[in-house]
């Protein structure tokens, strides 16, 4: 701790920090545009300008950056000061200048860094009597639009395209006044994280295109702290309603989980909840009534990895424990099941997204990260810096001097060693990459398992790199090995399982496992199945006539099992009960079709990859009749989520303090609720006045924390949540510093979620069983995903859909040619009627079939683990033209 | 005693004349409704939305009077027309809950809103108070004749390119060397 002296008032302050991180953990206002608390310090905006002075005795000081500044003991400096308070007023003047007359008609406004740090600076008429400068603006994809007039170069969009997150296609071009960012053509925009630029642009040049085609202002937002369900990885989010529709995502902050920043299938892959085709309560019908004829006793239900906890407890309880079956494929169940106990064994731990940020050697196997856990893939890549934040500190360059460290570094990165069947958007931070079939990694990696430590599992075969891959893992300081169900084959998280542990018995610590899990709530369900309940069983069941009644949750079975087999089963049960939010195959069978309630619509607690429990609280309320699905399955009107949640906790040690991640009322000020909507929500005595002039009274929520209302007590004050920030002067979405313990730290709420699996089990080496089942027919078969069109709901959305492709299959250009197939042809799978489109990757073997399954039209449960391919008839849906892939074969290349 | 009495009556016999000869005066009263009075320009009365002078709405659909407006009265949606427009898709008042205290016109940033000196707003049923922009909108630019808010505004729109606004440049070449 150093200690430094701010217009004469003495802090404590943290010296590896510089002085504007400082100040603003210290609660004080202080402009700045470049510095980012991911991204550190440039000095290239020059408005953090401070006055320093050398001593006590100094009167005259001198104008420094702050954002540059140590904070190193003794330091003395004021913001307040006169010179320094006038050099930022007219920096903003000059960065000012050219800035479009564009408030009103700019998403931005309202949210806008810059018009917080205008006012803030006192600027606010514009003297300069010359022209502005303009420029064109370019088509960046769906997602983002481009209003480069705007932009006052502050440079945050390229550090964090370019440098933080890797992206290629997004440059600063010309120089002075003339500076452009963009593409060097126009075209979409390639990353994944693409839409944080909406975040990080101080002002309106990046702006996000969904939310403008429905747009609202920030304060018009209803807004309750949230949780994506994109994906396995659980990251925070703030969705926001407005006039009954959901409008937008953005990041929610949590320090152990995605920090600042999500990718763009949580962003834009919300849009299904405002669908015109979400299922609507069943007219004429007593559902009461019909729900008792599942009360028999002998009813099986199916869960669902993408409901809540609640609502797959609920339906244990409704059907028993015994008749409760997973809602996964037969080989993703197991891999969860596997993931789950290797969850509980003390040999490992489970990294959070910031303590996967902190590794300085990964070993990725098999799973391709930035497809099914894209935050995950951010995360990694942020890991390979690690080594140059070492060389930093050894040439005592701070670690937030960015441009330093970068320039220090060059190409020094961390090891990251990849095991895929393909290539993947991490190969360019890679260090060393094994492209080869599955079956082939499997081996790979085990020989590295036994290179490591000589009592992991023999593997016939040898590697090259093996000793030397073992070498770098043993010597890190802090190893990470990262697998996942979502590639559905389990011997890639068995491989992972035995390096961990390989790993763990030679450094004699607890060592890192990442293993991914595909969907928002997979571990969660898991924790609730018997391992032996699997939907295999289930679906024989019915088939053979055991169980007659079934009800299905949140879930098409035809996504899960063999569409013959889900098919033969449906038409077999007497009655089936399907809850769901959107019609699916599985819904078209239903005898019984009730309509559950989106993830912006309920309270809900979902378990993400490492076993972390967290709350989503509901944003805004259903209109057409859908519940909760646990609502639906209770047989107490009158039942609360609370007392549901707190059955679920005493229903097994496993999911203790599950219950009191909810905040309850008697802790916030005077008892008093926490307002969904903003102090400033507009409009309310006339948004319904076209139905009734007399307004209706707000919806109470009897079961949250949080009110449908503008009263209560504002987060800005002692909330026990925090949904969307705002602060005095800090409008955008920077004001989190207010809320944050210091920056980049902990919510001053807390609320980030609750680690459930307890490591108290010891484990041993996994076994690998040879696979005997792939016959020397045909190529083998890699799963491939797409993070836009894997998610099941997040594909119907509007602006994910208009980046989705068909169901392709990636080879290789020898076995193109040897099937005499070219970049584009249809083909068909085992000759079943599965057709796909081929795409030759230059990164992928010989003998490997990458297919992508696309929105479930390949019945990939009923392929083998090989598959034959024949030339079809050329049949386009969407194509292959959105595809971005690193490797794609292009003719004369 | 006599006084008194000489008082009340002659007091009374005083107030009849002086109404008597109040007939022969010039009337105060205004024959309203058949008499209009003059009302001044920035009478803050009933609320209308105008064109700019080229005849196109003036509303963008900011918000910025709906977030003014202390009784939070007015509501809308921002709309984009083909050429590049923002405009409201829809825009309510409710006047039954309008307190004209002009916050709005005073937020607006393209002199869009404005107040009115109609004040015959009175209905018989509260609901009729409700007004919808169909009603609102008026074929002209009310009280500020000149301003066009997209000849300012750096947006580009049909009809105005990049670097056609008021002070405003032609475009960077970004690919020209030239300084």
């Amino acid at each position: 701790m150093a200690k430094v002296v701010i217009d004469g008032v003495e802090y404590e302050v943290n010296p590896d920090n510089n002085l504007l991180q400082e100040a603003l953990s210290k609660g004080l206002d202080l402009p700045y545009f470049c510095w980012h608390p991911c991204m550190g310090s440039v000095g290239a905006c020059r408005q953090c300008a401070v006055k320093q002075y050398r001593d006590s005795e100094d009167t005259k000081g001198s104008i420094v950056m702050a954002c540059m500044t140590p904070a190193t003991d003794g330091t003395m400096i004021s913001i307040d000061d006169e010179q320094a308070k006038d050099m930022r007023e007219r920096v903003i003047e000059s960065l000012m200048i050219s800035h479009p007359h564009d408030c009103p008609v700019c998403e931005e406004g309202g949210e806008c860094h810059l018009q917080d740090m205008t006012l803030m600076s006192g600027h606010n008429y514009r003297r300069y009597d010359k022209k502005k400068v303009t420029h064109r603006n370019q088509y960046l994809g769906p997602f983002i639009n481009h209003e480069m007039n705007r932009c006052i170069t502050c440079y945050r969009c390229v550090r964090f395209y370019d440098d933080y997150a890797g992206g290629t296609d997004l440059a600063a071009q010309a120089s002075h006044h003339h500076t452009y960012f963009g593409r060097y053509e126009e075209g979409v925009l390639e990353s994944e994280f693409s839409g944080n630029l909406v975040e990080v642009c101080p002002t309106g040049v990046f702006t996000d295109k969904a939310f403008s085609e429905h747009y609202s202002r920030k304060w018009d937002l209803q807004t309750a702290p949230s949780i994506c369900a994109g994906c396995g990885t659980g990251c925070n989010i703030t969705p926001g309603e407005r006039y009954g529709t959901l409008r937008r995502v953005v990041n929610r902050y949590n320090a152990e989980v995605n920090g600042y920043f999500i990718c763009d299938r949580g962003r834009f892959g919300f849009d299904y909840v405002n669908s015109a085709e979400r299922i609507r309560s069943p007219e004429d019908i007593d559902i009461t009534q019909e729900l008792e004829k599942f009360r028999d006793g002998d009813a099986i239900g199916i869960g669902s990895p993408r409901a809540s906890m609640e609502s797959n407890f609920a339906l244990r309880e409704f059907v028993g424990e015994s008749n409760f079956y997973s809602g996964l494929s037969d080989i993703d169940n197991e891999a969860i099941q596997l993931s789950l106990s290797l969850g509980q064994d003390s040999s490992f731990r489970s990294p959070s997204i910031k303590e996967i940020e902190a590794a300085d050697a990964v070993i990725i196997i098999g799973e391709d990260v930035t497809n099914t856990s894209p935050r995950l893939a951010l995360a990694l890549r942020q890991s390979v810096r690690n080594h140059a934040t070492e060389l930093a500190k050894q040439a005592q360059i701070p670690a937030w001097q960015d441009a330093a460290v970068r320039e220090l570094a060059q190409h020094e990165r961390s090891p990251l060693i990849l095991l895929t069947p393909y290539a993947t958007r991490l190969d360019d931070v890679a260090s060393d990459i094994l492209v080869a079939p599955p079956s082939e990694l499997v081996e790979a990696a085990g020989v590295i398992a036994s290179a490591i430590s000589e009592n992991a599992p023999k593997t016939d075969g040898k590697r090259d790199s093996a000793t030397q891959i073992a070498d770098v893992l043993l010597n890190a300081k802090r190893p990470l090995v990262v697998a996942g169900a979502s590639a559905g084959k389990i011997e890639y998280i068995q491989t992972a399982a035995n390096i961990a542990r390989a790993l763990s018995e030679k450094r004699n610590e607890t060592v890192d496992l990442c293993l991914t899990t595909p969907e928002v709530n997979s571990l969660g369900m898991a924790m609730l199945t018997n391992k032996e309940n699997s939907l295999g069983i289930a679906l024989n069941q019915i088939i053979q006539g055991d169980a007659r009644n079934v009800i299905v949750l949140e879930n098409d079975l035809y996504r899960r099992a063999p569409h013959s087999e889900v098919a033969k089963a449906l038409e077999k049960a007497e009655s089936l009960m399907v809850i769901d939010q959107l019609p699916t195959k599985t819904t078209e069978q239903a005898s019984l079709l009730l309509p559950a309630t989106a993830f912006s619509e309920h309270e809900a607690t979902y378990v993400n990859y490492e076993g972390r429990a967290q709350v989503s609280f509901q944003v805004h309320q259903n209109k057409i009749g859908a519940l909760p699905a646990w609502r639906w399955l209770s047989e107490n009107p009158k039942e609360s989520i609370s007392s549901l949640s707190e059955r679920l906790q005493q229903s097994s040690e496993a999911f203790k303090g599950i219950a009191e991640l909810r905040p309850e009322i008697s802790g916030t000020v005077s008892g008093m609720q926490v307002p969904r909507q903003s102090h400033r929500y507009s409009g309310r005595t006339a948004m319904r006045a076209n139905v009734n002039v007399h307004e209706p009274k707000q919806p109470v929520d009897s079961e949250s924390v949080l009110s449908f209302s503008m009263e209560g007590i504002p987060a800005a004050k002692d909330a026990t949540i925090l949904g969307a920030p705002w602060s005095p002067s800090w409008n955008s979405n920077q004001s989190i510093t207010k809320f944050q313990e210091e920056v980049s730290g902990d919510l001053k709420q807390g609320n980030t979620g609750k680690a459930l699996l307890n490591r108290d089990k010891s484990g041993s080496y996994l076994e690998i069983k040879a696979d005997t089942s792939s016959s020397n027919e045909g190529l083998e078969l890699a799963l491939a995903h797409q993070i836009f069109g894997s998610g099941e709901l997040s594909a119907k959305s509007a602006a994910i859909q208009k980046r989705m492709v068909d169901p392709y299959i990636g080879l290789s250009k020898e076995d193109a040619d040897s099937l005499g197939l070219k970049q584009g042809d249809s083909v068909s799978l085992d000759g079943n009627g599965n057709i796909a489109a081929v795409v030759i990757r230059n990164k992928i073997k010989a003998g490997t079939a990458a297919l992508y399954c696309g929105e479930n039209e390949i019945d990939y449960h009923a392929l083998g683990s090989s598959v034959v391919l024949t030339k079809a008839e050329n049949t386009f849906n969407r194509g292959i033209e959105n595809l971005i892939v690193s490797d794609l074969y292009e003719e004369g290349y | 005693m006599i006084k008194l009495i000489a008082d009340t009556l002659l007091t009374q016999v005083r107030t009849l004349w002086l109404v008597f000869i109040k007939l022969f005066k010039k009337k105060d009263t205004v024959e309203y409704p058949d008499k209009q009075p003059y009302m001044f320009p920035r009478w803050r009365g009933r609320i209308i939305l105008s064109r700019d002078p080229d005849g196109e709405e003036r509303c963008v659909a900011c918000n910025l009077c709906a977030v003014a407006c202390p009784v939070d009265c007015i509501a809308l949606q921002k709309g984009e027309m083909e050429d590049g427009r923002w405009y409201p898709e829809f825009f309510r008042i409710n006047f039954s809950r309008c307190i004209m205290c002009g916050f709005c016109e005073e937020a607006c940033p393209t002199n869009a809103i404005q107040l009115t000196p109609d004040f015959e707003m009175a209905e018989y049923k509260r609901q009729d108070m409700v007004w919808e922009k169909e009603d609102l909108l008026i074929n002209g630019t009310g009280k500020y004749h000149d301003y066009n808010f997209y000849r300012v505004a750096g947006k580009q729109i049909k009809g105005k390119d990049k670097g056609e606004a008021l002070n405003e440049s032609a475009p960077i070449d970004v690919r020209s060397l030239m300084p």
